[in-house]
């Protein structure tokens, strides 16, 4: 469903991501795992458009979106999440969803007619499925850190996406909220068949979910595979899993 | 259910206030009925400006340049062919709305404050060419004696078409922004990065947003000719843009009515301290000041039922202690 090849991109003289590989099978669960400054969060930016590439290929069902503009890679199916929480702070959790579920069905340019009458029924069923619909009438900026993480995911799952990128869901959570937030993104993956992308720099939490693993250093792919096999992997056990 | 109670009280209200505007050229002098025709373009002028700044934070600086579009094109219109008077009007609307489009698709670009820079220069070239183009436009001298279509001509009559048009244009003003258009701005004021990664293109939705801003802007531009049969390059000058873009922070820019109350209260003080001292900006300053440190969010964003409720909460629990 996706692969990005030979993937480079560098800030000035310092290269953030300098031959990342990844490939994500549809209904696939895959973690990108990395220590800090592995180039996770930037490559995710590549992906989803945030930022251009300077070199190398993503394709997306076989379209290259490497050059696209945000927007548009989203109209394509995908979304995604932010790793600082990413919302509108003046709306409420029902307008935050409901701003990417009118982006979805194409209403976004409606004049005239109330927004507080459209995708009501489409905006509810998602904050049900975070567990936020109590919630929906707050102001999101004076929502809770852990449930601000949360909106962010009901504002990606608001484009209905064929695959959902999460940009480290758990980082700055308690360990409760993490492992409520990770049987979160399971259940969603089961429950709506997404293939979901998403990445952590802690490995305990993403070797009891992912069904494939992606292991990144300075920006480059060390190696991708099942959690076995990474496990298993000397380069992977001298970078990363001995080396902490 | 608490704010469809606020919901339907402020209509209440704003029911009650059009029927006393409406009642009031009966009673009062006719300074005081031209007097508030001046509020009613003004804050039209001002709701307009509010679109872009107070729900898209698009730093519009020179709005001004689209009142003047709109009315020099009526006023030329009336005053140079023999169109009839609705096309006039409805071409000075147009005119503005155009002159937003092509601005604003250079300004776009841009961000924020550089944003606001480009546009009071491309605003001033408009002002340029009001200012030097003797043979078309009188120069600095402007237009007089424009002629407006008898049915609107006297004081009362103006007032009225100048109360009905703003009406209308506040109608269709809140339903933009109740509209998914609306709340669509009002994400992108909040995070455009966002936006972008929920599949809305953030500069078209901006762009569009200019263009309805400057058409109502171009609107209140053909009231101003109604209500004083005049133009002048004043109305493209930016120092009357500063003046509503403080009009909206005054009144309070993230709310709906804010930038009326903002146009009334700036309006007023021009009008009758004006009369005592060309010095009357000096109050404005210190109104500004004032308004930076103690409400940030203008007259009508400050929540005073909240803050009330925590000072009496306080009051309370300090007798307790």
């Amino acid at each position: 469903m996706l692969r990005v090849e030979e993937l480079h991109k560098s800030f000035g003289d310092f290269k953030a991501v300098k031959g990342a590989q990844l490939m994500v099978e549809r209904g696939q669960l895959v973690a990108v795992i990395g220590p800090n400054g592995a180039g996770k969060t930037t490559l995710f930016n590549l992906i989803t458009g945030q930022l251009q590439p300077d070199n190398g290929r993503i394709l997306f069902n076989e379209h290259d979106i490497s050059k696209l503009p945000p927007h548009e890679i989203c109209r394509k199916g995908i979304a995604r999440s932010f790793q600082i929480a990413n919302i509108f702070p003046r709306l409420s959790v029902f307008r935050n969803v409901q701003v990417s579920v009118l982006s979805q069905q194409k209403l976004s340019n409606k004049l005239f007619h109330p927004a507080g009458q459209l995708a009501v029924e489409d905006t509810n069923r998602i904050l049900d499925s975070v567990g936020m619909l109590d919630k929906k009438m707050d102001v999101a900026g004076s929502l809770s850190h852990g449930d601000k993480r949360t909106l962010e995911i009901a504002i990606a799952l608001g484009n209905e996406p064929d695959l959902l990128i999460l940009d480290e869901p758990t980082a700055g959570m308690s360990p409760e909220e993490t492992s409520a937030t990770m049987a979160l993104i399971k259940r969603l993956a089961e429950e709506r068949g997404l293939t979901i992308l998403f990445c952590e720099h802690d490995m305990k939490v993403v070797f009891g979910v992912a069904q494939s693993i992606m292991v990144m250093q300075h920006g480059c792919t060390i190696v991708q595979g099942i959690p076995e096999e990474v496990r298993q992997n000397s380069e992977v056990q001298k970078a990363y899993l001995g080396g902490e | 259910m608490f704010s469809e109670m606020i919901r339907q009280k402020s209509f209440c209200v704003s029911a009650v206030i059009f029927v006393i505007l409406l009642l009031a050229p009966s009673f009062l002098p006719r300074f005081y009925t031209y007097f508030l025709t001046i509020i009613f373009v003004t804050a039209l002028l001002a709701m307009s400006l509010n679109l872009c700044v107070g729900h898209g934070m698009l730093f519009q600086f020179h709005h001004g340049v689209f009142y003047g579009v709109g009315a020099y094109t009526a006023g030329l219109l009336l005053a140079k062919t023999s169109v009839p008077w609705w096309i006039a009007f409805i071409a000075g609307s147009l005119a503005a709305a155009l002159a937003g489009l092509l601005i604003g698709m250079f300004c776009i670009r841009l961000n924020r404050l550089y944003f606001g820079m480009l546009q009071i220069s491309l605003g001033s070239l408009i002002w340029a060419i009001a200012f030097r183009w003797y043979s078309l436009t009188g120069g600095d001298d402007g237009i007089h004696g424009i002629p407006i279509p008898d049915f609107i001509s006297s004081t009362t009559s103006a007032y009225y078409f100048v109360l009905i048009v703003l009406g209308i244009c506040l109608i269709l003003l809140y339903l933009i922004i109740k509209s998914p258009f609306g709340s669509t701005l009002q994400a992108i004021r909040d995070n455009p990065e966002r936006c972008a990664a929920v599949g809305i293109n953030v500069r078209r939705h901006q762009l569009t947003a200019i263009v309805i801003a400057t058409f109502f802007g171009g609107v209140a531009g053909v009231l101003f000719v109604v209500m004083e049969g005049s133009i002048f390059p004043d109305l493209l000058f930016w120092v009357l843009s500063l003046e509503i873009f403080i009009m909206c922070l005054l009144g309070g820019w993230f709310t709906f009515a804010g930038p009326i109350l903002g146009a009334a209260i700036i309006v007023s003080l021009r009008t009758f301290v004006g009369t005592y001292t060309e010095y009357w900006t000096l109050i404005l300053g210190i109104i500004l000041i004032l308004l930076i440190f103690f409400l940030p969010e203008g007259i009508m964003g400050y929540n005073y039922i909240e803050k009330f409720r925590a000072w009496s909460k306080r009051n309370a629990a300090e007798r307790f202690e």
